[in-house]
């Protein structure tokens, strides 16, 4: 597809060098559309993170090169470069240290909107400011003079997401968005940033350990094991009919109710645990395609 | 059932402030058999960590444990102990794990010194002792004995895991609490470590309190599940009860809470 707003082609990053060169990410491919959501998913580890950071120009990639609406960064021109920074913009994993504990929540949805929307003045600011929270389902009068402390996790994740979407990007970059919240809150953060991404037709890189989570706001999936991705295609295609043997692990290993450890015939076994994890990490370059779409790397 | 090991009977604890009391656990009373794994659910805030800490008294102010609260383990209250018997009874008769037990580790230790300390102080080995019973302890979580020579950053999050395990399990304690043990890893590793749990506790037939937030991952592990709600257990039951016919409204929207992997697609 060529409609893609950020793409990574076959990119490849390393650390260190020598005998002690770690490979973060291996030969990587993907594409963010408008209104669709990407999850990667992966263990601590795996090269998801690194990706992430790739993308939010924060890494340069070792090799291969990272394509903002059909065009190299490389040599991209200062204009160029702040047009992408308000483009793609991020949200963090912590809650608790993404947000600047000496201001108020107001500074901080004002400041983007300043940096990113010059034509935002005077009392229209605090307007948008209003208009953000209201977006993201908070009460502006009760939340905009308040400080990080006085929020729960929920709510600093929210203001984390009013405050990317202040700068009206394209593409959401959001890594491990809930994994340090509540149970409980979980899913009402996943929902909102499902709704930012339809109504708002972004391009969402939702980055996760939690695969089970990933079905619930992504339209396609890629899972990435030791910097590479294994296997890749539509979401409910990958978890049901799983090819590559770490997915069926990862899928194995997700805690469900119905299966109690007490029974031998659901055991898992750790010397094929060793025995995929020893596979799944050489790197692969023969890819097979099970179904339209669906792809993964063959062992 | 039979005489159970431990007995919480109208535990209530409260944390002192300055004006106004916080009541994290209010009058909660359950049991633990022997040899059963037990599990607390409840969402953060919830006091179930702080009836962790209260078992194995590590509770500390303003953290205060009211009158007429009991806790029993195999007959003796928990409570009454005086600092030398509490030292004593601390890793011998109940271990604990927490949620980031990996980093609980000492780093400038080797682990077989880690042991060792454990070993010198409760039982009085010398070090080849200590040394064999460490392999012993090392090879039931799956690590190769040989790398007790290691430091602990020689080892991933998983692996130090398992270490702090094998150490709470090298004086055979009755009682294991583990709260959170698995939440800082990722599931293959959490599954791989679980299930060594449960088979050692059908070997040795320890007790374990089991704390986490997955409802999921808890009736997998767990034989009996209580689901707390600001301080109070508001349902206690077997496992296969609290999924298939939960009684309490709350344990009904804990289970809504958790996107399911099998459940519905994107609409």
């Amino acid at each position: 597809m060529n409609d893609a707003i950020l793409a990574l082609d076959t990119v490849t990053k390393t650390f260190g060098h020598g005998a002690s060169t770690v490979h973060a990410a291996r030969a990587i491919s993907f594409s963010l559309h408008a209104g669709r959501a990407l999850a990667l998913v992966g263990e601590s580890g795996s090269g998801k993170t690194t990706c992430a950071r790739m993308a939010m120009r924060e890494y340069q990639p070792t090799t291969g090169q990272i394509l903002h609406k059909g065009r190299p960064f490389e040599g991209a021109k200062a204009d160029e470069i702040a047009r992408y920074r308000r483009s793609v913009q991020m949200i963090f994993q912590d809650p608790f240290a993404s947000l600047n504990p000496a201001h108020t929540i107001a500074h901080h949805l004002r400041r983007p909107l300043k940096l990113h929307r010059p034509n935002i003045r005077g009392s229209q600011i605090d307007a948008t400011v209003r208009e953000l929270l209201q977006r993201v389902k908070l009460d502006p009068d009760l939340v905009a003079p308040k400080y990080p402390h006085e929020l729960s996790g929920g709510q600093r994740q929210r203001v984390n997401i009013a405050r990317a979407l202040a700068a009206q990007p394209e593409v959401i970059v959001a890594d491990e968005p809930t994994s340090m919240l509540d149970v409980s809150v979980r899913l009402g953060v996943l929902n909102l940033l499902n709704d930012m991404k339809k109504e708002m037709n972004l391009g969402l890189l939702y980055i996760t350990h939690d695969i089970a989570t990933a079905r619930y706001v992504a339209e396609d999936i890629a899972v990435m094991y030791s910097g590479q991705i294994v296997e890749w295609g539509p979401t409910g295609e990958v978890i049901d009919n799983p090819i590559h043997p770490y997915t069926r692990l990862l899928l194995s290993a997700v805690p469900d109710p119905d299966v109690r450890f007490d029974d031998p015939r659901t055991r898992l076994r750790p010397e094929d645990v060793d025995d995929i994890r020893k596979a799944a990490a050489a790197p692969q370059e023969k890819v097979v395609e099970a179904s339209p779409g669906h792809f993964a790397r063959s062992l | 059932m039979s005489e159970p090991l431990l007995s919480v009977r109208n535990l209530t604890i409260d944390y002192i402030g300055e004006e106004t009391d916080f009541r994290a656990v209010d009058d909660v009373s359950f049991d633990i058999a022997p040899g059963e794994v037990f599990g607390l659910a409840g969402e953060s805030g919830c006091g179930k960590s702080t009836i962790a800490f209260a078992i194995s008294r590590l509770h500390k102010p303003p953290a205060l444990i009211r009158k007429g609260s009991r806790i029993l383990l195999a007959g003796r209250d928990v409570l009454d102990l005086d600092p030398k018997a509490l030292a004593d009874f601390r890793w011998r008769e109940v271990a604990m794990v927490f949620q980031s037990a990996m980093n609980s580790l000492n780093p400038v230790l080797r682990i077989e010194d880690q042991f060792y300390d454990v070993l010198r102080i409760h039982k009085g080995m010398t070090r080849a002792q200590a040394r064999e019973r460490a392999a012993e302890m090392l090879r039931l979580v799956d690590i190769p004995p040989d790398r007790m020579r290691n430091y602990p950053h020689q080892f991933s999050g998983g692996m130090r895991q398992r270490i702090v395990i094998a150490i709470c399990m090298a004086l055979d304690p009755k009682l294991v609490v583990m709260d959170e043990p698995t939440t800082a890893l990722d599931v293959v590793v959490q599954r791989e470590i679980l299930q060594r749990i449960n088979e050692l506790r059908k070997e040795f037939g320890f007790s374990v309190l089991f704390i986490t937030h997955d409802l999921g991952l808890m009736v997998q592990f767990c034989d009996r599940i209580g689901i707390m709600l600001a301080g109070k257990l508001v349902e206690q039951n077997d496992a296969a009860a609290i999924y298939k016919t939960p009684q309490h409204d709350y344990t009904k929207k804990l289970w809504a809470s958790f996107p399911s992997l099998h459940g519905g697609l994107l609409s």
